[in-house]
């Protein structure tokens, strides 16, 4: 019986090396191991044995099963990491080729210059306004100290819908109405992004529609050096900690004084540059100190409030910053235009 | 305005900066330079030449060969000017002349025969033929006798001058004159201003004799006056005048007409100067015209009047259209023998009206719209007098024959030192305010601190303390004003909760791949009725029209962000983008009336159009067409930004697909559309299949409920049921899930669609769609029997509103 059962163990380790499948595997094991197996056999005929053999040969029998389990779990483990290798290899993939692109959208390149402005005197305390853009003469002309017949006041530049009704030429009616709403006795911060309109044929410079973004602060005692302590910091953030701005003498019916203001041209550093006309300077904005006849009839007292206003075309602005060299483009919205500006 | 500066020194020393110096310092205290230009910069060895003798050349018709002495020596030139002739004196170009643009004359041989230099004409030397006297317009030009053999024609014809081009702002009128001029700059650079000597000798005519004057409106024309002339002979005027006509930009034609221009640039007052035999009726009467009535102005235009213009009349008919141009019947010609002037002042107003009726700027028209100076009238009518006795042989009747009622007195403003300081935030002293005010030669009281400043007249746009601010400002120089912060109360920039849904809503649209674009918002009027959105068209609005539109296509303001966005998509396709997709965030003008009185609503749409593969893979041979419900996960996810649900429902609306489009509502109000366009539509922008949307944005944000609180992770758990239900191929899966939602009570947190079938092992006209419900309450774990209620109560709800059977 010792010799059968040893003879078996090496028989049944003998098939497991010979397995090379995990289903092969199996019937070895339901072959040895199994109820009907030989083992159980060779245990089923223990009885014939006598009392001192049948501990010794039980013993025999069970490192037999145990050596034959173990041989089979091995093999086992063995097979399945050969099973696993080669599915990992079949799933092997070409590493190289391209990804699936995520699809991105971008904002137009006035939005990015609006909201940078935005942001930046949001940051000085400003708050943001908007208005109509179907104005009436008042607020659009009359009320920014530009009556009817005043010599500054071209009506070839509007369009006009009725007598009274016009597209605003500017975003100052924005001002002349947030001053009517602050009633006469509230300091104002504020800027007023949006559409403006003019009658201008469209070509490289000129646009019948474009952007502006004004600003006007009133309070007590606001002096000329306030605005150009305003507008230089709001250049430096724009266009560059090392900018310098000057002021030029200018005029808007508005403002008094009116004056036009200039900042160090980036693409010369201010030497003098093709871009800047060899002046060294590039004219970015217009502003100037509220004139008393707006503040009056705007509600505020000359005598006890000041002011500063100040205007700047977004178009402008962003043909500078990026070397945009037409205006058209900022409104044929052409795919390879708006994609410049931003990673897509 | 053009400035000679060889004119200009006349009346102010300007010796010590070079022209690119004082531009600058022009620029830089209130007048722009805005162009520094040199007549001919180049033109050397080209001198005054008699023409000794001028014969046809041997060899050619055209040509001529002369003998030019310059005083050394005679060159032997070839010239083909048809007005050249023996006994003139010319310029002439010697070998190693260089003209301006480059040209550079040498010795040649013209059809066999030399040639030592070139006779020029003006254009030649540098001068715009605009304003080339027509005489010399199409030949050389021919100096007059008593011009000196030899000398640089440079010289003469004031070729090495300087020309500023001053941008001017409405405001400084008063710089629209050389001595306007001359004051600016005496005050940048401290220095005095040489006037003009207008005294006059007079012959004994008296002017009264010769005319009345009679002005019907003393506050359209509060001065008139009319000086007489006798003796005239027209001829040239003198070289140097012609010179510095060209150099303004205008074109000489004879003495007269040449001094009454001058004495405009020198004084900025505008003059006239009539035939007096032609006026024929020894009266001038100033009257607005009488409706309908016709005269022919100088350019030979006849122009028939409204009724608005002011006219100088003979007391029959009109013969000058007044401050703007002359009548055609008073000209001054070649015959002319007696002048009468015109020095008068026109209220601007008037000047305006008419020159804007007839579309008619002139030098005089010009200055008028702007307003002149009421001291120079006279003097500039005397100075033309004084000209005309000198230049054109005239002699000056005595006396003016005068309407005045003209207000010349200085206005008065005051100031003092702390207000100037206070508002420009300098620390400026008594003494520099006076200075500044001395440069700017404005009469002044001062008491300490206290000023009480006379404004020139010449000054018409000085008034208020503030103009004086100005005045002091660009003196002082805004280099010299300090950089300060506002000292008020500091507030918090903040962006409204507005303002930051629409920069979200944006966001979010780009990060779904949709690329932002701005567009016109004048149209056509066809596009105005083109993808109207149903909600909008059924407020029965209209678009605004534009009074005078510059073009059809732009005369009205959109009332659909879609044509204009759609547009846009077929610009790129044509350009060979075949994918695209964009949105715009804009608004659109909605008028109740048919003919716009009121402002229009102005409403924010938020819209968006997409054509083309939404996703792709190429090597994987994958490909996704965008498709309806690409677009409608886009609206789903605007709606989502904002918290809000939207309903879907399919819908019939002009432009669209009829099977793929749907209105989208909130609460019951209609707020957009999303569907493909209509293929006929597609057709005409020349695009495939486009889907887009357009929605009530400024609606939809004002719908945003901001959520104070946290809301809390739920702690029980959710018990999910899956409904497979059986209906009409027809019926709508949006509208079910909707009933599902309401049968099934407080606890169904979500209604899901996940499987929809037709076709095999399904009835006929029937589909499968099947749902999961998810239901939850955070404050407790739910028991089998309510679920199993809620249950019962959907499926007997569907079978109710849509005979829903449960699949088997
Ligand atoms: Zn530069």
């Amino acid at each position: 019986m010792r010799e059968k059962l040893e003879a078996l163990q090496a028989e049944a380790i003998e098939k497991v090396q010979q397995a090379d499948n995990l289903q092969a595997l199996q019937d070895v094991r339901v072959a040895y191991l199994g109820k009907k197996g030989p083992i159980t056999e060779v245990l089923r005929g223990m009885g014939k044995l006598s009392p001192e053999e049948r501990p010794v040969i039980g013993e025999l029998a069970n490192k037999v099963r145990e050596a034959i389990a173990t041989a089979l779990d091995n093999k086992k483990n063995l097979l399945e990491e050969a099973a696993l290798n080669e599915q990992l290899q079949k799933e092997a993939i070409d590493v190289t080729l391209p990804g699936r692109p995520v699809k991105t959208g971008g904002p137009h390149l006035l939005t990015s210059i609006i909201e940078e402005v935005e942001d930046l005197f949001l940051g000085m305390g400003f708050e943001i306004k908007e208005g109509p853009e179907v104005e009436t003469d008042y607020f659009n002309f009359e009320a920014l100290n530009l009556p009817q017949d005043h010599p500054a006041r071209d009506m070839q530049d509007t369009f006009y819908i009725t007598d009274h009704l016009l597209l605003r030429t500017q975003t100052s009616p924005v001002q002349a109405r947030t001053m009517r709403e602050y009633n006469g006795d509230k300091a104002i911060k504020m800027i007023c992004p949006g559409i403006v309109y003019r009658r201008d044929s469209d070509d490289a410079t000129h646009s019948h529609q474009f952007t502006q973004i004004e600003g006007l602060l009133i309070d007590k005692n606001v002096r000329m050096s306030d605005l150009k302590g305003v507008l230089l910091e709001f250049s430096r953030k724009l266009f560059g900690a090392d900018r310098e701005i000057r002021l030029r003498p200018s005029f808007f019916p508005f403002t008094e004084p009116s004056v036009e203001v200039d900042v160090t041209c980036k693409v010369c550093d201010g030497k003098g540059c093709n871009v800047c006309k060899h002046t060294g300077w590039i004219e970015i904005l217009g502003a100037g100190m509220v004139h008393s006849n707006v503040l009056r009839m705007s509600g505020y007292d000359p005598e006890e409030y000041s002011g500063f206003a100040f205007g700047m075309g977004v178009e402008r602005i962003a043909m500078l910053k990026y070397g945009v060299d037409d205006i058209r483009h900022f409104y044929t919205n052409d795919v390879r235009f708006l994609s410049q500006y931003h990673k897509a | 305005m053009f400035v000679s500066l060889n004119w200009l020194k006349q009346y102010v020393n300007i010796d010590n900066s070079t022209p690119e110096e004082l531009a600058e310092r022009i620029t830089r205290s209130g007048i722009e330079v805005e162009g520094i230009e040199r007549i001919a910069p180049e033109s050397t060895n080209v001198v005054v030449g008699y023409v000794e003798s001028c014969e046809q050349h041997p060899n050619a018709d055209k040509l001529n060969l002369c003998q030019i002495n310059v005083g050394t020596e005679t060159y032997q030139i070839i010239c083909g000017a048809p007005n050249i002739a023996q006994g003139q004196k010319i310029a002439a170009a010697l070998p190693g002349a260089r003209l301006p643009g480059g040209m550079k004359i040498k010795k040649a041989k013209l059809r066999g025969v030399e040639s030592h230099g070139m006779v020029c004409s003006l254009q030649e030397l540098g001068i715009d033929e605009k304003f080339v006297p027509k005489e010399f317009a199409e030949g050389i030009f021919v100096f007059p006798e008593d011009a000196e053999v030899g000398t640089p024609v440079a010289e003469l014809l004031n070729l090495d001058d300087v020309i500023l081009e001053l941008g001017l702002t409405p405001n400084r009128a008063d710089a629209m004159s050389m001595l306007g001029v001359a004051y600016e700059v005496a005050a940048i650079l401290n220095k005095e201003v040489n006037l003009p000597e207008e005294a006059y000798p007079t012959s004994n005519s008296k002017a009264a004799d010769f005319v009345q004057v009679k002005v019907e409106d003393n506050e359209l024309n509060p001065y008139y006056g009319a000086y007489v002339i006798e003796n005239v002979k027209i001829a040239p005027s003198p070289l140097w005048m012609r010179n510095y006509l060209m150099a303004a930009g205008i074109r000489p034609i004879n003495n007269v007409v040449d001094i009454t221009n001058y004495v405009l640039l020198v004084y900025g007052q505008p003059l006239h100067a009539f035939d007096y035999d032609k006026v024929a009726t020894k009266e001038i009467v100033v009257r607005t015209a009488n409706e309908g009535e016709t005269m022919q102005t100088l350019d030979d235009q006849e122009r028939t009047l409204t009724g608005d213009e002011l006219v100088i009349t003979n007391g029959k008919e009109p013969i000058a259209l007044a401050g703007v141009m002359g009548g055609a019947n008073s000209e001054v010609t070649n015959q002319t023998t007696t002048v009468l002037l015109e020095a008068a002042y026109f209220d601007s107003r008037a000047i305006r009206r008419s020159s804007k009726h007839h579309n008619l700027r002139s030098e005089a028209s010009s200055r008028y719209e702007k307003g002149i100076d009421p001291n120079r009238v006279k003097k500039a009518g005397a100075y033309a007098a004084r000209l005309l006795a000198e230049y054109a042989g005239g002699a000056v009747a005595e006396g003016v024959v005068e309407f005045d009622e003209l207000d010349r007195q200085e206005k008065k403003v005051e100031l003092d030192t702390a207000s100037v300081n206070a508002r420009l935030g300098t620390t400026i002293s008594d003494d520099e305010i006076a200075s500044i005010l001395t440069r700017l030669q404005f009469g002044f009281e001062q008491d300490n601190s206290q000023f009480a400043v006379s404004i020139p007249t010449r000054r018409g746009d000085i008034s208020l303390f503030e103009d004086m601010l100005e005045e002091i400002a660009r003196i002082y120089g805004y280099d010299n004003i300090p950089y300060t912060l506002p000292e008020g109360e500091a507030f918090a920039g903040k962006l409204t909760t507005k303002q930051y849904l629409k920069r979200q809503l944006k966001q979010y649209l780009q990060g779904a791949g949709l690329m932002e674009t701005i567009t016109y918002s004048l149209t056509s009027k066809a596009r105005t009725e083109m993808l109207v959105s149903p909600e909008v068209k059924e407020q029965s609005v209209h678009a605004v029209a534009l009074k005078m539109p510059m073009s059809e296509e732009h005369s009205h303001l959109r009332i659909s962000l879609l044509p204009e966005l759609v547009d846009t998509l077929s610009y790129n396709v044509a350009r060979k983008q075949d994918n695209l997709g964009y949105f715009e965030f804009g608004r659109i003008f909605l008028s109740e009336e048919e003919q716009t009185t009121e402002q229009p609503t102005e409403t924010a749409r938020l819209a968006g159009a997409i054509t083309g593969t939404w996703t792709e893979q190429p090597w994987q041979q994958e490909k996704k067409p965008v498709d309806f419900y690409v677009v409608k996960g886009i609206v789903e996810g605007i709606f989502a930004q904002l918290d809000l649900e939207p309903v879907f429902q399919q819908a019939q609306v002009d432009g669209y697909h009829p099977g793929r489009t749907a209105t989208v509502s909130h609460n019951g109000r209609a707020v957009g559309v999303v569907g493909q366009l209509h293929p006929t539509v597609q057709k005409a922008y020349d695009l495939k299949e486009t889907y887009v949307f357009d929605l009530d944005v400024a609606y939809l944000i004002d719908q945003y409920k901001e959520e104070p609180s946290f809301r809390t992770v739920p702690r029980h758990p959710s018990v999910t049921r899956d409904i497979a239900l059986v209906v009409d191929e027809a019926a709508h899966a949006g509208d079910i899930q909707r009933t599902i939602k309401e049968a099934g009570g407080e606890l169904v947190q979500q209604v899901q669609i996940f499987d929809v079938y037709q076709g095999e092992h399904m009835e006929a006209g029937k589909k499968s769609i099947a749902y999961t419900v998810l239901y939850q309450d955070p404050t407790r774990t739910l028991t089998d029997e309510e679920v199993e209620a809620s249950y019962n109560s959907i499926m007997e709800a569907v079978k109710a509103a849509h005979g829903a059977e449960l699949r088997s």
